[in-house]
């Protein structure tokens, strides 16, 4: 009943007027005007071939759009879908659209789509990212067939990339998600997932949206949930992620939803993954990751630029952070030159748990420790752009998974620094 | 003349007789107050401590750079530090109370102005530590989204932020006391307009290119050629 204090009325009674459903399709917006249409029609197609027979919604959670995309969801017309597809539904498909804030918080359109799934007792869901120009219509069936077919409580994507594309999730959140929790989940944090009713539920009632954060890497959250809560998880190929353009501004905000998010979550799970040894791979449909290997034209003397002067710069934070062999083998590479420079694996591995430990001893401000994690992944993303620069797709699995494993291997001293808390 | 002189001095004897014993029991009563005021200013600056140390006081000390200050100055650690003083003020309050039992004239009015001035005391020496804390926050943080946003000098950029908190804060901590106000107040206004002006002109003249470049950066649009943006890290 609390989740109903927090949906507004019209909402509320336009649920009603749906009744229950066996698909729920969740859109979390802001201002999408250019691409929300195309990404409508898609979905509707989506749910005519997959699910011609179910009884389907669309949920669109608006975080104050000024561009009309709201009235873009529920305006596409069904009939608009038909054409293509040559198919018919058999049910009615709705799209409600509701305004849950006058910003934008990933945090509170989940938990807006969640309690609507929750109202309307919908079996499978999906949660689409409206970014995702390049969306299928079988993307709807490959997150939800496992769910609705085969009882599966959360289905995370796995996508075509290019080699350096989502070198954080590479780098980073793969392997230490991996390393933790024992599950070989490539996409832990993704825009796009499935998920059953009950899982929805359960983490509907989880007490984790008044943090302050407001829902920042919320979706990492959710996939710890799924792990620690012992539910059934999968992954679905669903083939070439767009490429979202990014500044080098969005790293702090996208390791805050990472790497700020998993080092949060270690302290409440602790019972559960300082007892995980090794990892497990996750039924997969589909490939379990394609690399494409295109040429692409990166800045790599920037990262290394920015990387020895975060060093040089933050070397008061990192005395903090860091202990003082790890720092002081970061200020020997930091002197090196471009063609002798290597941050080796080992050496990353121990940062970022001397990192997370930080974090939990809250040695300075936690959201510092985030940000001074930055020039060093900078550091880190130099030597693997490097190291992988002529590599083939196989050359560069390899080289993940030697990260992941050094990761694994490494955990006894997370585990060491974790209990010598003071 | 001679019965006189020893009437006289008899009388003299006993008045100071009478008044040593008007005077003792006063004595007395302010040794025991001062031995009394000794044994909780001790007490409290045990307690006092545990507590600090129980909080890690220390640690937040350092993050607000008042440990590094203190270390500099050869004096003991923030936690030590503040014990003594507590003691100390909780101390001399016992003695001043003492002195006010001897009835001495003119002492009374300074130990009331002493425990007047006690609450500000404490409301200015919380003060600088926040300050102390603030600016530390402040300029970190600045360090870190400079060297972030690739900013050149990003460790001036934090200093001079760390310099007009500090100042400020201290400006504030002095006008709390009730020290020399005006002479703060006026010092203040010079420090802080000197800072500014120093930086106009560091900015003006020395970051021309500098700034040229930062405003281009910043309202026009260029078509970008090869940088790190290519690169999504998720």
């Amino acid at each position: 009943m609390a989740e109903e204090s927090f949906l507004t009325d019209d909402f509320l009674r336009q649920l009603i007027n749906v009744g229950e459903v066996d698909i729920l399709v969740g859109l979390p917006t802001h201002n999408n005007a250019k691409t929300i249409g195309s990404i409508v029609h898609t979905i509707r197609s989506g749910i005519l071939r997959g699910f011609p027979r179910e009884r389907a919604v669309i949920i669109n959670a608006d975080g104050g759009s000024r561009d009309g995309t709201a009235e873009l969801v529920t305006g596409v017309s069904i009939d608009d879908a038909r054409p293509a597809s040559n198919l018919y539904a058999l049910r009615t498909l709705h799209s409600i659209s509701t305004n849950y804030a006058s910003s934008p918080a990933s945090g509170v359109a989940l938990r807006t789509i969640l309690a609507a799934a929750e109202l309307l007792r919908a079996k499978a869901c999906v949660v689409l990212s409206p970014e995702s120009a390049n969306i299928e219509p079988e993307w709807l069936s490959k997150l939800l067939r496992p769910v609705y077919d085969d009882g599966f409580d959360l289905v995370t994507p796995t996508y075509r990339r290019h080699k350096f594309e989502g070198l954080l999730i590479t780098n980073l959140l793969y392997p230490m998600t991996r390393a933790l929790y024992g599950l070989r989940i490539r996409e832990a944090y993704s825009p796009e997932f499935g998920f059953s009713g009950r899982f929805g539920s359960q983490f509907l009632g989880q007490n984790v949206w008044n943090d302050g954060t407001e829902g920042a890497g919320v979706e990492l959250r959710f996939t710890l949930a799924a792990i620690t809560g012992r539910y059934r998880i999968c992954q679905s190929f669903l083939g070439e992620k767009n490429h979202v353009e990014r500044s080098a501004a969005d790293l702090v905000p996208a390791l805050r939803q990472t790497a700020g998010t998993l080092f949060s979550a270690l302290e409440p799970d602790f019972t559960v993954w300082s007892e995980v040894a090794g990892s497990q791979p996750l039924p997969t449909t589909g490939a379990d990751r394609e690399v494409l290997l295109d040429p692409l034209r990166v800045n790599r003397k920037r990262l290394r630029e920015m990387f020895s002067t975060g060093i040089a710069e933050l070397e008061s934070v990192f005395q903090s952070i860091l202990s003082p062999s790890t720092l002081a083998e970061l200020q020997r590479i930091a002197r090196l030159g471009d063609e002798e420079f290597h941050y080796p694996a080992e050496l990353w591995v121990r940062t970022v748990y001397e990192f997370a430990a930080s974090y939990q001893k809250s040695v300075i401000s936690r959201d510092h420790i985030i940000q001074a994690l930055a020039p060093l992944f900078r550091g880190r993303a130099f030597t693997f752009l490097m190291e992988n620069r002529n590599a083939s797709a196989d050359d560069v699995e390899n080289n993940i998974e030697g990260l992941c494993l050094e990761f694994e291997r490494l955990k006894p001293y997370l585990l060491q620094l974790w209990k010598s808390r003071e | 003349m001679r019965e006189m002189i020893i009437s006289e001095l008899s009388q003299a004897l006993h008045e100071i007789a009478r008044n040593f014993a008007h005077f003792l029991p006063r004595l007395i009563v302010m040794l025991i107050l001062a031995f009394a005021g000794w044994v909780i200013a001790y007490v409290v600056k045990a307690v006092l401590r545990s507590i600090l140390r129980l909080i890690k006081f220390d640690k937040l000390s350092e993050n607000a750079g008042a440990s590094q200050l203190l270390s500099k100055a050869a004096l003991p650690s923030a936690t030590e530090l503040l014990s003594r003083f507590v003691f100390w003020v909780t101390w001399l309050g016992f003695i001043l109370l003492g002195v006010q039992v001897l009835g001495i004239l003119g002492l009374q009015e300074q130990t009331a102005r002493f425990f007047l001035f006690l609450p500000r005391l404490f409301v200015a020496m919380f003060i600088l530590f926040l300050g102390l804390l603030g600016a530390s926050f402040f300029s970190r943080a600045a360090l870190l989204a400079a060297v972030n946003a690739n900013v050149p000098s990003p460790r001036v950029l934090s200093l001079a932020l760390r310099s007009i908190i500090i100042v400020f804060v201290l400006s504030i901590f002095f006008e709390e006391l009730g020290l020399a106000e005006q002479t703060m107040l006026v010092a203040f206004g010079i420090a802080f307009g000197a800072l500014m002006l120093g930086l106009a002109i560091a900015f003006g003249m020395g970051g021309r290119d500098l700034a040229k470049r930062f405003l281009e950066k910043r309202f026009v649009r260029e078509k970008k050629t090869e940088s790190e943006d290519e690169l999504s890290p998720l």
